[in-house]
């Protein structure tokens, strides 16, 4: 071990060694507190002000007077069909894009090592060069104008790093024997995919959906240039829908006297994310592994 | 092969070339609406105009770039030691069942929406820090609320980082007589600095992309910070905020300031993704 002679000796009782050991030790637990107390204050917050004006009425109503008063009825459907057309573009196109990174490409061939360092690339991205490429192309190039439609799709192109990358790991976690009992009985390549391997992914797949829409559903800069700021109920995916999260900005910013209601909208919000983080949880744990974060996948 | 392991082929690929082309499609329709204004314009404008009135032909980005900047570092600042001592004390100082809790707080932090860190920020933090003067909308309120976004992505590369130290070097440490603080100065932050440096970087890269946070908590005036207690807009705020009126010359600005965040974002993080896989 080359690394233990570095080590500086000396008395370990010395009175120097016990200050250091105990200031880092405060420094250490002061940094976790903060941590965790930080959390606790933004969710007991949200909740403190915003849960006591939540009702049923408030989820279905139409908003009225900008949002000061009514429900989020359309909001919450804009929201929903933005998911939709998000995952509807997305997962198809990462599912078919992972498998043929682990099943069909080599895994050092240049192709799959340019399709990574593109996604690495594409993670990160800020989300208002979204809403711009957004805005551009879809909007504007395709001719779909402000819509769902068009906010759908520049979240599509949002969440594909992250799930290609986790339908990779999810790929990639099943155990090897498994194919090669499906080779020893002849079954084709396509046939051990989707028999084989894509069923026994099942939980890891679906968990990896279950993250994604949780960052879409926080999004919010990439949708005020794309699917827009309307808040009726939309008719069909082509009309402009706002966001919940949009919702709370402009509630927040935009709207003098909006910040109750900017509270209850966050409340809705953070109770979805709070269900999607619980079922990411439960479904890794059926899974039995842990999605590593970003680069620490492939080392 | 059979004719169905050839479809299969064929499908992925094109699957898997056409998620590539979104970064390139990002980059070339950036690059089209910004070419006029690179073009009438020039970069050299971007500095040297005096002021940032884009309707009397103005483009001094100076005042938005020095903002950015000084969120992003200072965010980063007030986050690196933080998150690092998250990731530190999950192995080292915390009861095997708070670790656990701690690891769920941090994942449960890093998924807190940007508008309701942006919503919190405005209602509790912001009246605080205008104890100091002002409205409480100014570069500090947004650093604060940018680090704490950003502590997740430190904390949670520092806690795998940590985690791939080999034990019997801490175990040999430990058998010496090295005490706790010892080992980890000594022995666990030199041998996991690779990757504790690469989520310092990323977090950089992230705190330079965020919009909506900044964009409800800087202030928004336009107009070079003397101080941290200063308003001020970030380049992410200034397109938010301006382009759903703006047009022509105007615009095209904006997509530099958007080319400008992705090319430096994107440098950034190709040399984390290079260094990771050639350093392996």
């Amino acid at each position: 071990m080359t690394n233990t002679s570095s080590i500086k000796t000396g008395s370990p009782r010395s009175s120097g060694h016990r200050t250091r050991e105990y200031a880092a030790g405060i420094f250490i637990w002061f940094a976790a507190s903060v941590v965790m107390a930080i959390l606790a204050w933004i969710v007991v917050d949200i909740t403190v002000r915003g849960l006591s004006q939540i009702s049923l009425s408030y989820l279905i109503n139409n908003v009225a007077d900008a949002g000061r008063s009514g429900g989020i009825g359309p909001v919450i459907l804009s929201t929903i069909l933005i998911l939709l057309v998000t995952l509807a573009t997305a997962v198809p196109l990462s599912m078919a894009s992972a498998i043929a990174l682990t099943e069909q490409v080599g895994h050092d061939s240049l192709l799959a090592r340019y399709i990574r360092l593109s996604l690495d690339v594409l993670s990160g991205v800020p989300s208002i060069v979204f809403g711009l490429f957004g805005n551009v192309f879809f909007t504007i190039t395709l001719g779909l104008g402000y819509s769902i439609l068009s906010g759908g799709l520049t979240l599509g192109c949002m969440v594909l790093p992250i799930l290609i990358r986790t339908t990779e790991q999810a790929i990639n976690s099943v155990p090897v024997e498994h194919r090669h009992a499906a080779a020893a009985l002849g079954l084709s390549r396509s046939t051990t995919l989707f028999r084989v391997v894509l069923p026994a992914a099942a939980p890891a797949l679906a968990a990896g959906i279950v993250i994604s829409m949780g960052r879409a559903l926080a999004e919010t800069a990439a949708l005020i240039f794309t699917a827009g700021y309307v808040a009726r109920t939309p008719e069909s995916v082509f009309d402009s829908g706002r966001s919940l999260s949009v919702h709370i900005y402009d509630l927040a910013m935009n709207v003098p006297g909006g910040g109750p209601r900017a509270y209850a909208a966050a409340c809705v919000l953070v109770g979805m994310l709070l269900v999607i983080n619980g079922a990411t949880a439960l479904l890794l744990k059926v899974a039995g592994f842990r999605i590593a974060p970003h680069f620490g996948a492939r080392r | 092969m059979s004719r169905s392991d050839l479809l299969l082929k064929i499908a992925t690929r094109t699957s898997a070339a056409l998620s590539a082309t979104v970064v390139l499609l990002i980059l070339g329709f950036l690059f089209r609406d910004a070419a006029p204004a690179l073009r009438e314009i020039g970069l050299s404008r971007f500095l040297t105009d005096p002021s940032w009135h884009p309707l009397y032909g103005h483009f001094n980005l100076t005042p938005m770039i020095v903002a950015t900047l000084a969120t992003s570092l200072g965010a980063v600042i007030l986050a690196g030691p933080l998150g690092i001592a998250s990731g530190v004390f999950v192995h080292f100082y915390a009861p095997s069942a708070l670790a656990a809790w701690h690891r769920r707080i941090v994942e449960l932090l890093a998924g807190i929406p940007s508008v309701v860190f942006g919503l919190w920020g405005l209602t509790v933090l912001a009246p605080m820090i205008a104890i100091w003067g002002g409205s409480g909308q100014n570069l500090l309120t947004a650093t604060i609320v940018l680090a704490l976004m950003v502590l997740p992505t430190v904390a949670v590369f520092a806690d795998n980082a940590v985690a791939a130290v080999p034990s019997e070097s801490i175990r040999g440490a430990a058998a010496l007589g090295v005490e706790r603080w010892g080992i980890i100065w000594n022995i666990v932050l030199p041998q996991a600095r690779t990757g504790i440096i690469a989520g310092v970087v990323l977090a950089m890269t992230r705190a330079l992309g965020e919009t909506m946070a900044v964009l409800m908590l800087a202030g928004n005036v336009v107009e070079m910070p003397t101080s941290l207690l200063s308003p001020g807009r970030t380049l992410n705020a200034n397109i938010a905020l301006e382009l759903g009126y703006a047009s022509t010359s105007h615009r095209s600005v904006l997509f530099v300031s958007g080319l400008i965040l992705m090319l430096v974002v994107s440098l950034i993080v190709t040399a984390i993704s290079w260094r990771r896989r050639s350093g392996q």
